[in-house]
């Protein structure tokens, strides 16, 4: 029997690190690897919760997250790839033509 | 024509000229001289004609008519609309204006023919008369003020006629900024009687002040009285805001003539006589007439006799006998001021108008040490200024004798006048027969002094082609043609007969129900004995006589004396020659700190310390700030993440602690 | 836990793709250990067979190698990241103190597909539609961006032969 505080803890965990990774890394695929971190950690809650309530939306809606974070990693990739072959770099510090 | 017809036509006197000035205004530009001059002197005959017409038919028992043209104002419990009324005092007025003013349109069509902004003249003289004809028919104090500030203007506009001239263009300036600052008292008067009769109409005001008590002490109708006063003596040129007028001689000679000779100079007086029922109950306040006039006549006298320039001269007569009007106003004697307004009006505007005359025949010499023995050349000039001359120093039975003796007299006389008014108004009598006969002598008499102008005045004329009217002919003095004489023959007639009106009391009695209201509360005049009346009509014609002596004296028998006599006064005779300085105390006691104050703290302080550093400074300020934001914009992914975690961080933080509560 | 440190300390992007797939593997055991098993087979077959092997493609694609030095955003690691970490602790805090949570069984949900595809198809039909929606367009940005431009232009030529 696992409380369910520590799900909690743990998902939380995770997704800190992923803001982390977010905001330390330099590579812009890490930076998405971050982010799909930060989706898992949502997933693991969700699930947590899930069970402690008996409801099995929670689970369908890790579904949908899932299918979501699919998409857009898939859209993500493409858009680094695009900004690869213009920037010829994937540091995401210097793909900083937005600057005023 | 029964009476009552008499008042729709009221309003059409002033509208004629009107019609007149707007039409040469819009239209004259490109039209020919004669159109211009048939469209003005028709316009302005056509006033004269009907001011003739309302004349014949005027009846004293249907006095006064009014007339209301259209509704103005309605405030509350008070209201002023746009009426006309007319009293025996406004025809009297009404005739004189639209007397003289045609004769000198007239004049003016000789005199500015050569003239290129002709058809500007025309049309601003047409102005002119509408204002004018406005102030004198109007019914209330508001529309009178219409008139009054329109005639100011018109006077701007005239006399900085030439305005390329900057004497011209400032004189312009100073005559109305002066002139403004007695409008100021006027319009004060105006707040003081709406607030405490609630209207301005003549009817009602002067019916709000018949019950009103003597006032022995300062009360409100002296405050009125005074204010009034401030505003005639800028209107007026009395001092201290006399200032104006002998600068206004930069303006071309018909226009010293018409304005500011015989009508809108007398202005004041008019206002003056209108408000004799308010005056009447204010003892102190007309006083102070009396004082104002009688200094005024005696100081532009005394400054009259060292001008060397005619037309300045003619100004500073016009200030002292315009004193003497305020004079007679002032011990009660309201008919006796409008009756040597009358006259005035005629042989000044004659002075004028021959003194143009004169300088047109010169070539445009003003100076008359460069002037003398004119009466060889001009003869009918010379005919119809020594008519005015005349009756200005007061010699019987010519127009100037009667209606100054009525003053003097009445001066002496009168419960509120003194003969302390009476002395000085005789020595008054004796400088102006003074430095009129030398005004005579010096320009008529003599051997001609101009010959040596004649070289410069080639140059003086190619470089100021538009200084006098002609263009034509140059070398010896010569007359001027009959257009411009013309004038001057009625007038010299109306000089001689005009004082004939008064004999026997006939126009006092003209105007006494006008000023029935005057002199009730006092008590009785004493029937000084007829002697006395006799004696002191000798004593101002003997003053006459002396005047022309010692002018003949000095300026005929012996012309070299008065340069000697001038040497040896020195200091006093620099004072007078220099009309005592007045001007330049005015500029620096006031006008150097407002020019001063307004750059130093008005432009310097405030526009730009305040206003300018304002606008400026918050557009700085907002540079500076979006200068600090902008490196939010540094298009770093990170720092975008940052800012997102630290809000969240933030939200996440608040709404913990909200949970806790 | 460890597989999440990872991702952040190693340099090379490689090696972090790695440590994401070691954690997505230790999440679906929890799944199953919370009685989601369609969940922990989706969370293999999609999470980390398509999406990660989508991701080390893209590395080996692009050639990504170490991370280089490059002077970041001083703001992120000033307010960002003490943000996160005061964050994380508050919500752990809050959660272990505050919140009064049952402990919960292994196993104890019904997971099963039967039940899900009930929900799914029933409930969250909708969703479901626009998610497949939301997929096709995903597929064609990712085509349109990835390819090279001459290639679309290519493309549109042979199209109007």
């Amino acid at each position: 029997m696992v409380p369910l505080s520590y799900y909690l803890v743990l998902s939380g965990i995770l997704f800190a690190c992923g803001v982390l990774g977010f905001l330390i890394k330099r590579n812009i695929i890490t930076i998405f690897m971050s982010i799909e971190l930060m989706l898992n950690g949502v997933n693991l809650s969700f699930v947590a919760f899930a069970a402690q309530w008996h409801a099995l939306s929670g689970q369908v809606f890790v579904f949908f997250v899932m299918v979501v974070a699919a998409a857009e990693a898939t859209v993500g990739l493409a858009i680094i790839i695009a900004v690869y072959r213009t920037r010829e770099t994937l540091n995401v510090d210097r793909v900083n033509l937005l600057k005023l | 024509m029964t009476p009552q017809n008499l008042s729709p036509l009221l309003c059409t006197i002033p509208l004629l000229p009107l019609a007149g000035a707007a039409i040469n205004g819009f239209f004259g530009r490109r039209a020919s001289k004669k159109a211009i001059s048939t469209v003005a002197l028709v316009f302005c005959g056509a006033a004269f004609a009907m001011a003739l017409f309302i004349a014949a038919n005027f009846s004293s028992a249907a006095a006064p008519y009014s007339y209301e043209f259209a509704h103005w104002l309605r405030s509350g419990a008070f209201s002023v609309d746009f009426s006309f009324y007319l009293d025996q005092l406004s025809l009297v007025m009404l005739l004189v204006v639209t007397g003289v003013g045609f004769l000198i349109h007239i004049y003016s069509v000789g005199y500015m023919w050569d003239d290129d902004g002709y058809y500007r003249f025309m049309a601003y003289l047409n102005l002119f008369m509408f204002f004018m004809l406005t102030l004198v028919l109007a019914a209330n104090y508001l529309v009178m003020f219409i008139g009054w500030e329109g005639v100011g203007l018109a006077s701007y506009l005239l006399i900085g006629f030439w305005f390329t001239k900057d004497s011209a263009a400032a004189a312009g300036k100073k005559a109305f900024i002066v002139n403004r600052i007695g409008d100021f008292g006027f319009l004060i008067a105006l707040f003081l009687m709406i607030q405490h009769f609630g209207s301005l109409d003549f009817t009602r005001v002067f019916a709000a002040v018949q019950p009103m008590p003597w006032e022995a002490h300062a009360g409100v109708l002296t405050a009125i009285g005074l204010l009034l006063m401030v505003g005639a003596a800028g209107k007026s040129a009395q001092i201290p805001l006399y200032v104006w007028l002998p600068d206004a001689m930069e303006g071309p000679t018909p226009v010293s003539a018409l304005i500011h000779a015989a009508t809108m100079v007398t202005a004041g007086v008019y206002m003056v006589a209108r408000s004799s029922g308010i005056f009447d109950r204010a003892p102190m306040a007309m006083l102070v007439v009396a004082i104002i006039g009688t200094l005024t006549a005696l100081f532009a006298a005394t400054i009259g006799i060292a001008q060397t320039d005619i037309k300045k001269v003619l100004a500073y007569s016009t200030i002292s006998q315009l004193g003497y009007m305020f004079m007679a106003c002032g011990v009660g004697a309201f008919s006796a001021g409008i009756f040597h307004l009358m006259t005035h009006a005629f042989f000044k505007g004659l002075l004028f108008l021959a003194a143009g005359s004169v300088i047109h025949g010169v070539g445009g010499e003003q100076d008359m040490r460069k002037m003398g023995g004119l009466r060889l050349y001009m003869p009918w000039t010379f005919l119809t200024m020594s008519v005015a001359t005349f009756a200005i120093a007061g010699f019987p039975p010519l127009a100037g004798f009667f209606s100054k003796d009525e003053i003097l007299w009445k001066a002496y006389s009168s419960p509120s006048g003194s003969w302390v008014f009476w002395l000085i108004g005789v020595i008054t009598a004796f400088i102006t027969s003074f430095y009129m006969f030398r005004l005579w002598f010096m320009t008529f008499f003599g051997d001609y002094r101009g010959a040596a102008a004649h070289e410069t005045h080639d140059a003086k004329h190619v470089a100021n082609p538009v200084s006098h009217g002609h263009g034509d002919d140059h070398g010896l003095p010569h007359e001027s043609p009959w257009v411009m004489l013309g004038p001057l023959f009625v007038l010299a007639l109306l000089s001689v007969v005009g004082g004939w009106i008064g004999i026997g009391g006939r126009f006092e009695h003209f105007l006494a129900p006008v000023f029935e209201n005057v002199g009730l509360m006092q008590p009785p005049a004493e029937v000084a004995a007829k002697g006395t009346e006799t004696l002191l009509t000798l004593i101002s014609v003997a003053a006459a006589v002396l005047g022309l002596l010692l002018a003949w004296g000095l300026y005929f028998k012996r012309p070299l004396l008065p340069a000697k006599i001038a040497e040896g006064l020195g200091g006093l005779y620099r004072a007078v020659a220099g009309k005592y300085y007045v001007d330049e105390i005015y500029s620096a006691v006031f006008i150097e700190p407002v020019i001063e104050g307004s750059t130093t703290i008005l432009w310097h302080g405030i526009d730009q310390g305040v206003i300018d550093a304002a606008v400026n400074e918050s557009a700085h300020a907002a540079r500076e700030v979006s200068d600090a934001t902008r490196h939010m914009q540094s298009g770093n992914l990170r720092s975008y993440a940052g800012w997102v975690a630290a809000g969240g961080a933030v939200v996440i933080a608040y709404m913990v602690w909200m949970g806790i509560r | 836990m460890a597989g999440a440190v990872n991702l952040l300390v190693q340099s090379h992007p490689i090696n972090s793709a790695l440590s994401l797939i070691a954690v997505m593997a230790s999440l679906a055991v929890e799944y199953l250990l919370l009685g989601a098993e369609f969940l922990m087979a989706t969370q293999v077959i999609v999470y980390a067979g398509a999406i990660m092997v989508l991701f080390v493609i893209t590395i080996m694609l692009l050639n990504a190698g170490k991370e280089e030095r490059t002077r970041g955003s001083r703001v992120a690691l000033l307010f960002g990241v003490p943000g996160v970490l005061a964050g994380a602790l508050l919500i752990g805090w809050t959660i272990v103190v505050h919140s009064n949570t049952a402990a919960v069984p292994i196993g104890a949900l019904k997971g099963d597909p039967h039940g899900i595809a009930q929900l799914l198809f029933h409930d969250f039909l909708l969703p479901f539609e626009v998610t497949s929606v939301l997929i096709l367009i995903a597929i064609m940005g990712a085509v349109v961006l990835a390819s090279r431009p001459e290639a679309v232009v290519r493309g549109a030529r042979k199209d109007a032969e």
